[in-house]
């Protein structure tokens, strides 16, 4: 399967799902972005002055634009759902410059209800299904291990440290960070850790199974802090969820949002074999939508189809399927050969006989204008063998 | 990436690496041909399921953030100066040592002058002064950081410090510890997925040697000093 393939199987997918495709121009005012940087993932952004002086950017993100200029009518109780299949430029973690990316995806915004959410991660399973190799779906809440980081201590700063410790799942860092707050190390005044608070966040950061592997302890975990309740939404959609096959798919992971501001309410992230890293990437963003559409909710996800590049099967391993090599013959005679071949279906390059060689492993037949008796006896060249029958089965050809 | 079901182990070449290993080795997972001298790149044993191979320390992290390795052994300085996106599964206690400030022995600071520090760690560097609010100028340099303040290179250098002999040879010393250092047993974010009970079964198997050996030779320590008082 190429990437397109997978990209136009992909919006066949949402589209049954009611969703409605959503096109958008290569480029924003940057202050949409300067606004807003929190919610990037990366602060870089290629910016321009347009011809009327204003700084404009390319795209490094895709929801942002959606929601910009998406109108709910949320009062009315209504909700838009979009899917989008979009380029967007900006530097991957790690790269050395920027990076034109093949990003697909799909928001829900307005009146969003537990069957939409248990829609949209239903769908996210499906996109990851169609990669065609062993997946999982990660899903965990981040509001639960902020506000778990929030009992071990007041200071923001040293919640943020914890929760990116829990984000590594690094227990030694969140008791190194613990034992900071204890010597007074971060400046808080109290210095006092609330051992109950960081046993349930080293619990939590490194619960990983299905739910019915980990629900359980998490439910006892947080009951412990009084924060069994924020546990409802995630068991309402997983019941929801129960009776498709993306209940096989998901597994918890609390620490899956990396300790980002972004995500309120349920964020996932889906991983496919062989991929290294995170091929899907989304979750409910409230509080970014409420910017733009009082009152409104969102979740969406995008499937960065970059990352699933390798994976992906060339589209053969030869460039056509005949090569027809001419020395003297007149130029009108080669074009009439070379259409009759084009016309019955084949992939077919003219070359003269000089710079035949390059090309003989290249391509499943070779024709010679001179000498080949197929084409010289006045019959059709294309006779014989169609174009899936390259007449060098076997050879590999391995020109690409 | 690798699909099969072997965990594969990028280890540290050098000292740290070896011990390392043994730790690997203590926790059920030997392969005695690692510590052999061969031409062999990769070294597998298929019983424990494990396969290992040598990398340059300061690539062990790219090779399990790419996915190449699903585990790898990285000090933190390292990590933190790359901050690459894997899991920081344990901290193994080995090749212990810090981060710090040093300057000659005479050096006073003067805050209204931007500082000029040389390390092999910029990102950590800036970081740190970052946080301080100081203006620096960063030198980076690739070895001999302790030469830098000797010729006026740099007024001061943040560098590794295990015992403290190369800057006292060089008339240097300490200012200011920036962390403590040790080596980490790091993860793949998608291999802690697919292999994630082999994975955590190798790391709970790690940590437990490693506080073994530890706890040995808390042992032998006290022991130690209670024949001198004996004596």
């Amino acid at each position: 399967m190429k990437l397109e393939e997978l990209s136009a199987s992909l919006r066949t997918l949402y589209a049954q799902y009611g969703y409605r495709p959503y096109k958008m121009s290569k480029f924003e005012e940057y202050e949409l972005y300067s606004g807003n940087r929190e919610f990037l993932l990366s602060d870089n952004i290629i910016t321009f002055t347009d011809t009327d002086g204003k700084l404009m950017a390319l795209k490094p993100d895709v929801t942002l634009s959606i929601i910009k200029n998406t109108d709910v009518d949320v009062r009315a109780g209504a909700t838009e759902k979009l899917f989008y299949s979009e380029n967007v430029y900006r530097v991957p973690k790690g790269a050395e410059g920027f990076r034109e990316i093949m990003q697909t995806g799909l928001e829900c915004i307005g009146g969003v209800d537990g069957y939409c959410v248990a829609e949209v991660l239903l769908l996210a399973a499906e996109s990851l299904r169609a990669a065609g190799r062993r997946f999982v779906l990660d899903v965990g809440l981040p509001g639960l291990l902020a506000e778990v980081a929030a009992r071990v201590t007041p200071d923001p700063e040293v919640q943020g440290q914890l929760l990116k410790c829990a984000a590594e799942k690094s227990l030694h860092g969140i008791d190194a960070v613990a034992a900071g707050i204890a010597a007074g190390a971060s400046g808080s005044a109290s210095g006092a850790v609330n051992a109950a608070a960081l046993e349930a966040l080293k619990t939590l950061s490194c619960l990983y199974g299905t739910p019915e592997e980990t629900l359980g302890e998490a439910e006892r975990v947080a009951a412990g802090l009084g924060l069994a309740g924020e546990l409802a939404e995630l068991k309402n959609v997983l019941a929801a969820l129960a009776e498709t096959p993306a209940k096989d798919d998901i597994r918890i992971d609390f620490s899956v949002a990396g300790g980002r501001n972004y995500y309120s309410g349920i964020a996932f992230k889906g991983y496919v074999e062989g991929v290294p890293e995170r091929v899907l990437s989304g979750g409910g963003y409230d509080r970014l939508v409420a910017r733009f559409i009082p009152g409104a909710k969102a979740i969406g996800f995008a499937v960065y189809l970059d990352t699933l590049e390798r994976l992906m099967t060339p589209d053969t391993v030869q460039d056509g399927d005949v090569l027809l090599v001419y020395e003297n013959g007149s130029p009108a005679e080669v074009l009439r050969k070379v259409q009759q071949l084009a016309a019955a279906g084949l992939k077919v390059k003219a070359v003269r006989a000089a710079e035949a060689a390059k090309y003989l492993t290249r391509y499943g037949r070779i024709l010679n204008m001179g000498t080949d008796p197929a084409l010289n006896t006045g019959t059709d060249p294309a006779s014989g063998f169609g174009a899936a029958d390259t007449g060098r089965a076997g050879e590999g050809g391995g020109g690409k | 990436m690798s699909e099969d079901r072997y965990l594969n182990v990028a280890l540290p070449k050098g000292r740290l690496g070896e011990k390392v290993y043994a730790a690997f080795e203590k926790a059920g997972y030997p392969c005695p041909e690692v510590m052999e001298n061969s031409r062999k790149l990769v070294f597998e044993n298929p019983d424990a399921g494990v396969r290992y191979f040598w990398v340059k320390p300061s690539d062990v992290a790219i090779y399990v953030e790419r996915g190449a390795a699903d585990l790898g052994a990285a000090g933190k300085d390292i990590l933190l100066e790359y901050a690459p996106d894997v899991y920081e599964l344990v901290d193994l206690g080995l090749g212990k040592c810090r981060m710090a400030v040093a300057a000659p022995e005479n050096y006073r600071d003067d805050p209204e002058r931007t500082l000029r520090v040389a390390t092999k760690f910029p990102n950590i560097a800036r970081n740190y002064y970052a946080d301080r609010g100081r203006d620096i100028d960063i030198i980076r340099l690739n070895g001999s950081i302790e030469l830098a303040p000797v010729l006026g290179l740099s007024d001061v250098i943040m560098d590794i410090v295990e015992t403290g002999t190369t800057l006292r040879e060089n008339h240097l010393a300490v200012v200011d510890t920036v962390l403590p250092i040790s080596a980490r047993l790091i993860a793949n974010k998608s291999g802690y997925r697919f292999k994630n009970r082999e994975i955590r079964r190798l790391a709970a198997a790690i940590s437990e040697a490693i506080t073994a050996v530890s706890m040995t030779a808390a042992a032998k320590t006290a022991a130690a000093t209670e024949a001198k008082i004996q004596l």
